[in-house]
């Protein structure tokens, strides 16, 4: 407290030499009230001119026959739209979107409410255990694809030998749709799930323990506990990580595109015959790749409208489910 | 549920769940320390092998990793450095200013982070180059110059640990906003403003969709754009992938191992209130 007084009493007599009281006080009001929004606009500005507007402009590219390189060749009407809803590549991307979002998240979030409740149960050293789960979150998703690529290679990959050593016969990753969406959605769980779970164990800590105890003495089974009183209590944060990984795992790039061993020698197609090509990728493919900016935009933004959707459903849903008890 | 014990079953179970957690960086160690022949052989290896010098150095053969380590770094400190700055003085203003419309703008900030900006790559792009930064640091830097999450964190932070009658006796003797800030804000949460700083570091380090794009592979790349170049080669060389995969990760472990405790204790605070 002395040392802040010491320090601020310079200030007037720094900032506003020789002046009156009233000259002080018009300088102080100004500052009081117009210094907090100069503060704060840094960030609307930059979300505004680097998020926002490129988001909307987006809708306005898909109007239009643009070429990245060549720019703007004329207003086309819904005309890429139109071509988007007769493109078998789109559906397909669109399916492997959907697929790839439904196992990697539905699983996730159930195995994260699970390590949640085994970590809330008074751990020695929960330190050391909540470090151990989040450990795959700060690892890049370059790194992670590298690494799962070969765990799920074909001839010398380490989850096809452990298959081996239980009789089944080798999978080719790449070339299987199903199989090669459970691969993608392992990278996509690993580094997830146990963010995720520390999430839920936050919550979990802050249900009152009366609860708990009261449902002990009418003989409820710690099974029935978790049901009906820790998953309701926690909703608010099960409906936020709802939310979160829709929009996280609609928009998987990273991982399906690394898992192509041939993405970077300029082939985004996702697997050979775009068995794990999903719509961001199939974005990059046509607006990076060949150039076609105004059909990628239509791309992005019917991803746009999806991303919405299954958000807004899912809100719904899980409000629901998670709201009975 | 506090009231049950944890026995040994549990631990051992956790063990297991750790286990899958450090294994795919052990396993990307291992290969990287390997001669890619060893790769061929029936049983996947499991112990270090003595090519992990040879490989790294192959790593620095096939791209330039000194330049794209250096990019990376300068990517990381200017964005963690600048969401520090804005993100307490916004966060701050947050918390303990009194303007108008400041809880909605607040809500604002917050809607943002829902917001799929990703999407916006293609007009992002055509700006990029409209105002020549194709291939240049600062079309990764600036659109990351200040994040909601920065702002919400360090609102956080202030609500906490600001006491008012501190800022209230500062502005009675005439203190404006900014040294307020300086002399009573700024130095109660410089341990938060910290965890942001590397927590920012990490995120700005991993990045890989924007910088892929807008950065040039051959002349600006950062680590993780390298990495995906030394997927491209004509044949999928793991030894080399990995190898820098492991140097790719190793400034982020070192974080991690360094604040793991601030981190987790961040993101669980995080979760309750948010």
């Amino acid at each position: 407290m002395t040392a802040v007084r010491t320090r601020t009493e310079a200030a007037p007599a720094a900032s506003v030499p020789s002046s009156g009281e009233s000259k002080r006080f018009r300088l102080n009001s100004w500052d009081a009230k117009y210094t907090p929004y100069l503060i704060v606009a840094p960030f609307f500005v930059v979300f505004a001119i680097f998020g926002l507007y490129p988001l909307v402009y987006t809708a306005w590219v898909s109007l239009h026959d643009w070429q990245l390189i060549d720019g703007n060749q004329g207003f086309v009407g819904l005309d890429n739209y139109v071509h988007l809803f007769g493109d078998a590549n789109f559906w397909n991307a669109l399916f492997n979107t959907i697929s790839l979002f439904v196992l990697s998240t539905v699983p996730q979030l159930l195995a994260a409410l699970g390590l949640a409740a085994l970590l809330d149960r008074g751990l020695r050293g929960s330190a050391f255990w909540r470090a151990g789960v989040l450990l795959p979150n700060v690892i890049s998703v370059a790194a992670v694809a590298l690494v799962f690529a070969q765990f799920f290679g074909r001839d010398f990959g380490i989850v096809n030998f452990l298959l081996g050593l239980a009789g089944i016969d080798p999978v080719d990753w790449r070339a299987d749709t199903w199989a090669s969406h459970l691969a993608v959605s392992t990278m996509v769980m690993w580094r997830w799930t146990g963010y995720n779970a520390l999430l839920y164990l936050a919550a979990m800590q802050s249900v009152p323990k009366d609860m708990y105890e009261s449902a002990t003495l009418d003989g409820a089974s710690r099974w029935r506990m978790f049901w009906s009183i820790t998953v309701p209590s926690i909703r608010p944060t099960i409906l936020f990580t709802v939310v979160t990984s829709t929009i996280g795992g609609l928009q998987l790039f990273a991982e399906p595109a690394l898992f192509d061993p041939g993405f970077a020698a300029n082939n985004s197609t996702g697997g050979s015959d775009r068995q794990f090509q999903t719509l961001v990728l199939y974005m990059y493919e046509k607006g990076f790749r060949l150039f076609d900016a105004g059909y990628a935009a239509t791309v992005a933004w019917m991803l746009f409208l999806v991303v919405l959707l299954v958000a807004i459903v899912n809100f719904s849903l899980t409000r629901r489910i998670a709201g009975k008890g | 549920m506090k009231n049950a014990k944890a026995g040994p079953l549990l631990y051992g179970f956790l063990v297991a769940v750790l286990a899958a957690s450090v294994f795919p960086l052990y396993y990307s160690f291992i290969v990287a320390s390997k001669d890619n022949s060893v790769l061929g052989e029936k049983v996947p290896p499991l112990v270090p092998g003595g090519n992990l010098f040879e490989n790294i150095a192959r790593v620095f053969d096939t791209v330039d990793f000194w330049l794209a380590m250096q990019n990376s770094f300068i990517v990381a400190a200017t964005v963690a450095i600048s969401n520090v700055v804005l993100g307490t003085l916004a966060g701050f203003a947050f918390a303990r200013l009194r303007f108008k419309g400041r809880d909605s703008l607040f809500l604002v900030v917050l809607g943002t982070a829902m917001v799929p900006t990703q999407l916006g790559v293609i007009p992002l792009y055509m700006l990029m180059s409209d105002l020549d930064w194709y291939g240049t640091l600062q079309a990764v830097i600036v659109p990351a110059l200040i994040g909601s999450f920065a702002v919400f964190w360090m609102r956080q932070a202030c609500e906490e640990t600001v006491p008012y009658e501190l800022i209230e006796a500062a502005r009675v003797d005439g203190c404006s906003v900014l040294r307020t800030f300086w002399h009573v804000g700024f130095p109660a949460v410089r341990p938060q403003a910290a965890v942001l700083g590397m927590f920012t570091f990490m995120t700005a380090w991993n990045d890989f969709f924007w910088p892929l794009i807008v950065l040039d592979p051959n002349d600006s790349p950062t680590v993780q754009v390298a990495l995906s170049t030394l997927a491209s080669g004509y044949y999928t060389d793991y030894s080399l992938m990995l190898a820098g995969a492991s140097l790719a990760v190793l400034p982020v472990i070192a974080i991690f191992v360094l604040l793991s405790r601030q981190i987790v204790g961040g993101i669980m605070q995080g979760a309750v209130k948010g």
